[in-house]
């Protein structure tokens, strides 16, 4: 029982990085939002918003300011307390997923060796499905709690959705972990730091990968549950103020997060491309790499917050049907075969 | 008292009130939220055993999937007051005497069977995923086996269900 | 179904073939085309900072002119008002005093002159049917405002600046135009 027994220098060391990561992600999310817009607008050959500071670099603090003065309204009708544990839930489900992720390595700080990863788990993998699994529930429960049926609707569909591309996304990354041989996040970057990037191996799995997160950040083409146009505005349409602040910031910390995921699992997570870590660590110190790395990670997720950006902006959305079609027929089938392959090719190299 | 005391005892008191809130509520849907929380409530609990992989699959297959499925039906049946069926008297004695017959076994299968509570609490590492890895695919790969067949079929039979029946015959 | 011309086409729907059916290559050219959009040059005009050059025939809104020595062209003869196809001018004629030579050119002159700014359409025809230079229309836009009654302008709000006691104002209403004009 003594590994739960907590040293008061450790603890507070996770709370500091937790307190860290938390800020960071909202930050990055904050930012997400901007570069959204901005994006978008330069994609249909508009400037998008650049009123608000340089460059209209506070137009997210606008936005924030606006939705937390916006009148807050309760539908009478609603449940109240599911009606305030949706947007509660969305966020707090949509962060828990970052305490896995190492986002450096080890660096040292007053001689201790400080680990970047809130906490290394030996199931690390498994523990970002449990907590996506739970981000149904923000979406479930908020739509349901609006007593409105468009919202009801969306939620039904958010959930539908979301079970469905867990599945497709689980098979896709067994074959990875055939792979790697384990689940922990941090062991798996260790590896790739010397084995080379996993993407070269599994570029069918991460393809899978990468539609499923797509699918479970509800993102367009995937973003039937806020349809605007068939469903008034999906599982938040009761929703005002910060509430509705909350389940929109969400997906953003959502998109994070997953990029940060997609990053560490495909791309190396915090490896610089063509290093060699150990000797830049012995040149420059080991604090100087971390923030290296860190910065390789960084750039990594800007990346894929990009393409999250662009497919939004390019693709329209899929009708429900499709959207069933591609994840049940297609996908499934699809990683099933990657497995399969991935398994023979596994056996017969250790053979 | 130990962290992991304090932890096992709020964990305890959460799952025992989420499960009688589960039955004693009025409305199914919040009667499927709470049992979310016994799930996650037990969750706890095999953590706490350091059976992490049990915890994480319990949450995953349980709390997130199941679950959702549960709510999915509840929450379309719009079921309230007015639709709740009016159970007989024997019923009732039925339910009342059939459920405390279970709790009277559970206690006295529970009763003197300190060693086996103790070979639960904490240091054994059988649920780590690797040692369970193990142990599933060379002690118990037959059943093991067997009940992946059993689902196969199970996913089969869905699948036969759900599939349309061609009204007309083909032209 | 027989047709009514012959110049129906008929569209050929053959079953997608194994690279369209994928989807992907369709998507990455659709992302290409998006990415290129990124890049290229903004139709947008930044409003306040960057203004687009208006026309030597714009039309906005309407000025009362004055001659050099600061005195007002009108003369209330209500042929703007004629004109007008929006029935927006209403004007009261006055007779000039002795002691008024300084203000009006001539020895009538425009007691009361309204423009409803609603009805107007900004056709110019006043300024057409003027003989006198008195009206014609300058170059600024018509402003918001909170109440209908805001939108009839009267006198004060149409004259254009005095030349004499205040040169600058007076040529920044004029505007460029005339002087475009006579470049040509």
């Amino acid at each position: 029982m003594e590994m739960l027994a907590i040293d008061l220098s450790l603890g507070l060391e996770k709370l500091l990085l937790i307190g860290g990561i938390i800020s960071f992600s909202l930050l990055v999310a904050m930012y997400t939002t901007y570069g959204e817009r901005k994006i978008a607008a330069w994609m249909q050959d508009r400037r998008g918003p650049n009123r608000a500071g340089p460059f209209g670099l506070l137009q997210p603090a606008a936005d924030g300011l606006k939705l937390f003065f916006k009148e807050e309204i309760i539908p009478l009708t609603s449940n109240r307390m599911l009606f305030v544990l949706g947007p509660a839930l969305a966020m707090i489900t949509a962060m828990l997923t970052s305490a896995v992720i190492p986002w450096g390595p080890t660096i040292e700080v007053f001689g201790r060796q400080v680990s970047l990863q809130i906490a290394d788990v030996n199931i690390g993998i498994l523990y970002i499905f449990g907590v996506v699994s739970m981000g149904v529930y923000g979406i479930m429960i908020g739509g349901w709690a609006s007593n409105n049926k468009f919202s009801l609707m969306a939620a039904v569909r958010g959930a539908s959705q979301i079970i469905s591309y867990e599945l497709a996304m689980g098979l896709s990354l067994i074959a990875l972990l055939m792979l790697t041989g384990t689940l922990s996040l941090k062991s798996i970057v260790a590896q790739q730091m010397t084995g080379g990037w996993n993407i070269i191996y599994q570029p069918l799995g991460f393809l899978i990968f990468l539609i499923c997160v797509f699918a479970e950040c509800n993102r367009t083409p995937f973003d039937l549950p806020e349809a605007e146009n068939e469903l008034n505005f999906g599982y938040h349409q009761e929703y005002s103020s910060m509430k509705l602040g909350l389940y929109l910031f969400a997906e953003y910390v959502n998109m994070f997060i997953s990029s940060a995921v997609v990053a560490t699992l495909f791309f190396g997570g915090y490896d610089i491309p063509f290093v060699d870590e150990a000797a830049l660590a012995a040149n420059i110190g080991v604090n100087a790499t971390a923030a290296l790395g860190f910065a390789a990670l960084f750039s990594k997720i800007l990346f894929f917050l990009f393409l999250f950006i662009w497919v939004r902006w390019t693709i329209p959305r899929f009708r429900y049907d499709q959207l069933m079609d591609l994840g049940w027929k297609k996908l499934i089938p699809l990683a099933l075969a990657n497995m399969l392959i991935t398994a023979v090719v596994v056996l017969w190299l250790n053979k | 008292m130990h962290i992991t005391e304090i932890l096992f005892w709020i964990l305890t008191a959460l799952a025992l009130f989420s499960a009688l809130m589960v039955v004693s509520s009025d409305n199914p849907v919040h009667s499927v939220l709470w049992l979310i929380l016994v799930f996650m409530a037990i969750t706890g609990h095999y953590i706490l055993m350091n059976a992490q992989f049990l915890a994480i699959v319990n949450m995953i297959v349980y709390a997130g999937a199941i679950m959702v499925l549960f709510l999915f039906v509840i929450m379309f049946m719009n079921l309230n007051k007015d639709s709740e069926p009016q159970k007989s008297v024997w019923l009732r004695l039925a339910a009342v005497v059939s459920g405390g017959s279970l709790l009277l076994i559970l206690v006295a299968a529970l009763k003197d069977n300190g060693g086996y509570i103790n070979s639960m609490k904490g240091e054994g590492s059988i649920g780590l995923i690797k040692n369970l890895g193990n142990t599933l695919f060379t002690e118990y790969v037959v059943p093991f086996e067997i009940s992946s067949i059993l689902f196969l079929s199970a996913m089969v039979g869905a699948v036969v269900l759900g599939k349309k029946e061609s009204s007309t015959p083909a032209a | 179904m027989a047709t009514l011309t012959n110049r129906a086409k008929v569209l050929e729907q053959k079953p997608m073939s194994f690279m369209e059916r994928l989807y992907l290559p369709a998507i990455l050219k659709g992302m290409g085309i998006t990415l290129k959009h990124m890049f290229q040059k903004k139709a947008t005009i930044h409003y306040p900072e960057e203004k687009r050059p208006f026309s030597p025939v714009f039309r906005g809104l309407h000025v009362l002119n004055r001659d050099e020595e600061g005195r007002e062209n009108c003369t209330a003869c209500g042929l703007c008002a004629v004109a007008c196809p929006a029935e927006a001018i209403t004007m009261e004629a006055a007779e000039r005093l002795p002691n008024e030579e300084h203000l009006y050119r001539e020895e009538k002159y425009a007691a009361k002159y309204e423009i409803n700014m609603l009805r107007c359409i900004f056709c110019g025809l006043c300024e057409e049917a003027c003989p006198k230079d008195a009206i014609y229309l300058s170059e600024t836009f018509a402003p918001s405002n909170f109440t209908r009654k805001g939108f009839i302008y009267s006198k004060d709000e149409l004259l254009i600046p005095n030349p004499v006691t205040n040169k600058e104002s007076f040529e920044a209403a004029k505007g460029q135009r005339e002087q475009q004009l006579k470049n040509k």
